[in-house]
């Protein structure tokens, strides 16, 4: 049978991961009532690009997941990325 | 002639159920994506229209709702956690924890969104049409984003009321549960949304 084969992850450490997540938000959130310039943005979006990775990881399972679907979410956020530079050249370029 | 076996088997496969919930989730990323795109070329054309539109809104509601999300986030995933080790009550209370913060979410973000309506800021008023293009621009997306958003929320909520029912009723049980781990699929993506909404609809400024 090809069926359930998810992977079960420990409430202990959905538990650890929520924690980091918070706190996370909260160096979000001291670091941005800082005038960092325009690091701010960076660190911010960093920040969230962590969170963002964990909750994948761990909350929907993508530690444990097989590898094509590793590499589809992997590409989602590649082609995001193109398209984010391609428009930021045409805006600097036109 | 002898009697044929029939053996009746369910036709399902719960694997591809998951990549087809992930595919959706795809697109659902893109449409966000699109629109973070157009939030950061504004952004990058009247960067002090948007600093000072960030101001009014208020840090500690969307801490509050940050916070929110993140729990109910976690909750559905031990409610997956605690299906798969065929806990059924476990189940339903953490189900019922992240639809109470689901709630929390929601009433948060009625007297936000009802704090600028009573103030005469809303898509299509009058003070909106007013305001010069960089502060249009970020409140047009604030309205936007975080409305589709919540609409995300609402729509996820439905999909956890039917899990609660189909976990009470047995229909989701220990050994078919696909539908609840996708609909918690659904959440963490809604959680995920709000991830990078918050600083950048809150916090930068």
């Amino acid at each position: 049978m090809a069926n359930n084969t998810s992977h079960t992850t420990e409430y202990r450490v959905l538990g650890k991961i929520l924690l980091l997540l918070m706190f996370l938000t909260f160096l979000t959130i001291s670091v941005t009532s800082y005038d960092l310039g325009a690091f701010t943005v960076t660190i911010a979006l960093l920040i969230a690009g962590v969170k963002a990775f964990m909750v994948m990881s761990y909350f929907m399972h993508l530690k444990h997941e097989n590898l094509l679907l590793r590499i589809l979410v992997a590409m989602i956020f590649v082609l995001f990325a193109v398209i984010v530079l391609i428009t930021f050249i045409d805006y600097a370029y036109r | 002639m002898s009697e044929a076996k029939i053996h009746v088997e369910e036709h399902r496969d719960d694997e591809a159920s998951k990549l087809g919930m992930w595919l959706f989730i795809f697109t659902e990323l893109l449409l966000f994506g699109g629109l973070f795109l157009v939030y950061s070329i504004y952004r990058a054309e009247y960067p002090d229209n948007f600093r000072e539109g960030s101001l009014e809104l208020s840090v500690t509601i969307g801490a509050v709702n940050t916070i929110a999300l993140l729990f109910s986030s976690m909750t559905i995933a031990m409610a997956l956690t605690a299906m798969q080790k065929n806990n059924k009550k476990l189940a339903i209370q953490m189900i019922a924890v992240t639809l109470f913060m689901a709630l929390v979410f929601l009433v948060n973000k009625y007297f936000e969104w009802g704090h600028k309506i009573e103030a005469g800021l809303y898509p299509g008023s009058t003070l909106m049409s007013l305001l010069d293009r960089g502060h249009l621009l970020y409140f047009s997306l604030y309205f936007f984003m975080t409305g589709l958003h919540a609409l995300h929320i609402i729509i996820g909520m439905v999909l956890l009321f039917i899990c609660l029912f189909k976990v009470r009723n047995e229909t989701i049980h220990n050994q078919k549960y696909v539908l609840l781990e996708n609909s918690a699929l659904y959440w963490h993506l809604v959680d995920l949304i709000w991830i990078f909404l918050f600083p950048l609809m809150y916090l930068i400024s």
